[in-house]
């Protein structure tokens, strides 16, 4: 009698839980957006010497200047760079480029100029500069070699030979 | 005995209390899980584009699916002040037509290009209703690439309606006129001598999607209304609905309404195609604008072209056989399979469908009617069906196709969408629409290949629905979940006016290959400037060129004076940056044109008049930097014949440091 009882309350505790469910939900149709990279003031993996990017000191080397890449770094800082950086030490919209090789290494320039953003969310330093400069260092879609032309063209300025 | 009492009462209870539980009418049905189902979280993408007519705003509209949420509005035959599309000397030659410079039309259907069948994302073609033209709008930059106009054509209706491999898109005229031509001033009640339809087969280029009016089918002063290419078996067939066979020129509402039946009419294009290869078209002569932009320059041009091909229907016996359709019929759709063509008489209370088999038979075995129409066969009505649809409601205009051999009907009359076997010829479900539904739209429903997942229906009446707006109200789409048996309203959203007619295409056949930016150095613009160096204004006679450069936040150069009363002042605005989405805008105070919104490296044009002396304003738009609102400068107008020198400069004056 005792298991009869446990039985039928056991049924209508069934019927009444199934009999109050929704329909099942199905999850939200959507593609998921690539990833969005939370910005932090700095990441624990970020290494503020070296920048994020592909550069490095084993794919980045320099040596003498090389005159015919600072020309051609030249060219192409007047159409993508100079509306907003001068090359002396005076600030346009961004900061001037005097002195800039000699307070950073050229594959962190490279890793900078090829892609601001990452750097810009968690590199403690250029963070400061958008604190006094206001504008976020867009990206102008700089190829590899015209990266590294320009920073023989920042070299030269620098006083490299 | 009481044991079992207290048990049965229990379970009765219990029973009760589920039915109590059970959603009361669709109402808590939609409510229960409807949102679940179009909810697309903040920073998840869409499954579906949904390209949309706009209608007489001109426009075509992108709407994601299932979100329904509004992506952009790309201007084509209309104006448009935020984008500077018909201001900018670079757009204005787009919306040249032989009338000399149309700012607006009817846009009134969309239709993807098409790879075997299926959507290939490259283009969307749109047509014209008003000024007939057609344009092709490229899904890299999501902008309008091309337009054509359509000679001896009014009411550029059967429009733009494509093959199963984009060979050709179709545009037909709803209103009959006499051909282009001096011989054109009639009298109106001549009509069934003088005027004539015309259908337009425009070739699309495989690779460029360049257009070309290939050749014109010239046809007895009929409407024509919609239009479906066949496919598959009958890929080499395109069938239009036409309307007004009584070719009334006067209170049509009436007099277009007197016959039980239209027409159908079946056009073998390939056999067309034929005769103008072997050179039995006539050339006519006529004048018609083709206006093209340029990516690399990005400037566009408008070439006027002199004659067209045009072959006679009554001539060639084998290109057209006209089936009778009950009267006024709109839509004509072809299903997945091609064999199966949907007629629907606005006015009509059945659905005809009509068998490709049995009209290529009826053709063989000669099966038309005693007397032809205008000389042209007519196929016996029973000899082209397959059967009909019973009572499926009122006011039938458009079909689509799921992959499941159903089909969907859209009833203006009675405001709703129905499903029914193309088979079985049964009606398996309705489903109200709120209200008055024109075109609806099954993602891929056009195609071999429909996607069963969604259907949109696009309304015309919205009273009651949303937050109220004045004498007008806004108009919808209403988004039904069609994978079930039965079809479910999971969203109604408002649209951009009207929303005629649509289409769409899963996300990944078009997201991954934007454009982002133009190449700075790609920019071979007459009036590029690449970089601040170069930026300088020149004299020419009463022309004064602006070579101007926008990059956060300034322009170069932003002080300008010895532009004189009287001048023509082009300002070339190069923007400099070449991150993705960053435009800059240009204006200038008191201009009579618009504004300009210039994206990364590209070089537009705003030419501008000064009407008085005195200073005026330049300023950026678009919202662009914190430091926004200082990216502006000064032109300084002087009397003509005045001695102020023409200069230029950026960062110079008392005020510099």
């Amino acid at each position: 009698m005792k298991k009869k009882t446990i039985a039928m309350c056991s049924l209508v505790l069934a019927l009444f839980i199934a009999s109050c469910g929704g329909d099942g939900n199905q999850s939200a149709p959507s593609t998921a957006a690539p990833e969005q990279q939370a910005g932090t003031t700095e990441s624990a993996s970020y290494d503020p010497k070296r920048g994020e990017g592909k550069f490095d000191e084993t794919n980045v080397t320099v040596g003498a200047l090389d005159t015919a890449k600072a020309a051609n770094g030249k060219t192409i800082a007047e159409t993508k760079c100079f509306s907003c950086h001068k090359v002396t030490n005076e600030k346009l919209v961004g900061p001037g480029w005097k002195g800039v090789t000699e307070r950073r290494t050229p594959h962190w320039i490279m890793n900078f100029i090829t892609n601001p953003d990452p750097m810009i969310d968690k590199d403690p330093e250029v963070q400061a500069q958008l604190e006094l400069c206001l504008v976020r260092m867009p990206n102008q879609n700089l190829a590899e070699e015209e990266a590294r032309a320009i920073v023989e063209y920042m070299r030269q300025n620098d006083g490299a030979k | 005995m009481l044991y079992k009492k207290v048990s049965v009462a229990l379970l009765a209870l219990v029973s009760l209390y589920a039915a109590s539980c059970k959603p009361k009418g669709t109402s808590n049905a939609v409510s229960g899980d409807a949102a679940v189902k179009t909810y697309v979280a903040p920073g998840k993408y869409d499954e579906f584009y949904n390209f949309v007519s706009g209608g007489f705003s001109g426009q075509l509209s992108v709407y994601g699916l299932p979100s329904g949420r509004l992506l952009r509005v790309i201007p084509v035959f209309s104006v448009d002040p935020e984008k500077g599309w018909g201001y900018s000397e670079e757009t204005k030659p787009m919306l040249n037509t032989s009338h000399g410079f149309v700012p607006w039309d009817d846009l009134h259907h969309v239709e993807m290009s098409m790879s075997d069948g299926v959507a290939d994302g490259k283009w969307v073609f749109v047509n014209g209703n008003n000024t007939p033209r057609l344009a092709r709008i490229d899904l890299k930059t999501f902008r309008t690439a091309e337009i054509i106009e359509l000679p001896n054509s009014a009411g550029n209706h059967s429009s733009p309606f494509g093959t199963e491999n984009s060979e050709y898109i179709v545009a037909g005229t709803r209103f009959s006129v006499p051909e282009d031509g001096s011989n054109s001033d009639v009298p109106i009640d001549t009509y069934k001598d003088n005027f004539k339809g015309h259908i337009s087969f425009v070739s699309i280029d495989k690779t460029s999607g360049d257009m070309n009016l290939a050749f014109q089918l010239k046809t007895p002063g009929i409407n024509f209304d919609l239009a479906r290419a066949g496919k598959g078996k009958s890929a080499g067939w395109f069938f239009f609905s036409c309307y007004n066979s009584e070719q009334a020129n006067t209170l049509l509402e009436v007099n277009a309404s007197q016959k039980d039946k239209d027409f159908i009419m079946a056009v073998n294009w390939k056999k067309a195609e034929e005769y103008v290869k072997a050179g039995k078209g006539k050339k006519q002569p006529v004048n018609y604008a083709h206006n093209k932009y340029n990516e690399e320059t990005h400037t566009a041009t408008s070439e006027m072209k002199k004659e067209v091909i045009v072959l006679d229907i009554t001539e060639f016996p084998d290109i057209v056989y006209f089936i009778p359709c009950p009267k006024s019929p709109h839509g004509c759709d072809v299903d997945p399979s091609g064999e199966y063509i949907v007629g629907s008489g606005k006015l009509a209370a059945l659905l005809p469908v009509f068998s490709y088999d049995k009209i290529q038979k009826a053709i063989a075995d000669k099966s038309f009617e005693q007397e032809g129409y205008a000389g042209i066969p007519v196929i016996k009505y029973e000899s082209a069906l397959y059967g009909e649809v019973e009572k499926p409601g009122l006011g039938p205009l458009h079909t689509e196709f799921d992959a499941n051999g159903n089909a969907y009907t859209s009833f203006f009359v009675s405001s709703e969408v129905v499903k029914w076997n193309i088979k079985e010829l049964k009606v398996l479900d309705r489903q109200p629409t709120y209200y008055s539904v024109g075109h609806l739209m099954v993602p891929g429903g056009n195609t071999k290949k429909p996607f069963g997942k969604y259907l949109v229906a696009y309304n015309k009446i919205t009273k009651d629905r949303y937050l109220p707006t004045g004498p007008e109200l806004s108009q919808s789409a209403q988004l039904y979940d069609i994978s079930g048996d039965k079809m479910q309203l999971i969203l109604d959203f408002p649209t951009i006016g009207e929303p005629h007619y649509a289409q769409a295409v899963p996300a990944e056949l078009i997201r991954d290959q934007q454009l982002k930016i133009f190449d700075i150095n790609a920019n071979k613009h007459p009036f590029v400037t690449k970089g601040e160096k170069e930026s300088k204004v020149t004299r020419d006679g009463n022309k004064v060129h602006v070579y101007i450069t926008a990059v956060r936040s300034h322009f170069a150069p932003d002080n300008i004076e010895g532009v004189q009363l009287g001048d023509e002042v082009f300002f070339h605005v190069t923007n400099l940056e070449q991150d993705w989405d960053v435009p800059h805008g240009f204006g200038v105070k008191g201009a009579n044109n618009a504004e300009l919104l210039v994206m990364p490296g590209e070089t537009l044009t705003l030419k501008w008049v000064p009407d008085r002396t005195g200073i005026f304003p330049i300023y950026c738009t678009d919202f662009c930097s914190a430091l926004h609102q200082e990216m502006s400068g000064y032109v300084r107008v002087s009397p003509k014949g005045s001695n102020v020198p023409l200069s230029f400069s950026l960062g110079k004056g008392k005020g510099a440091q």
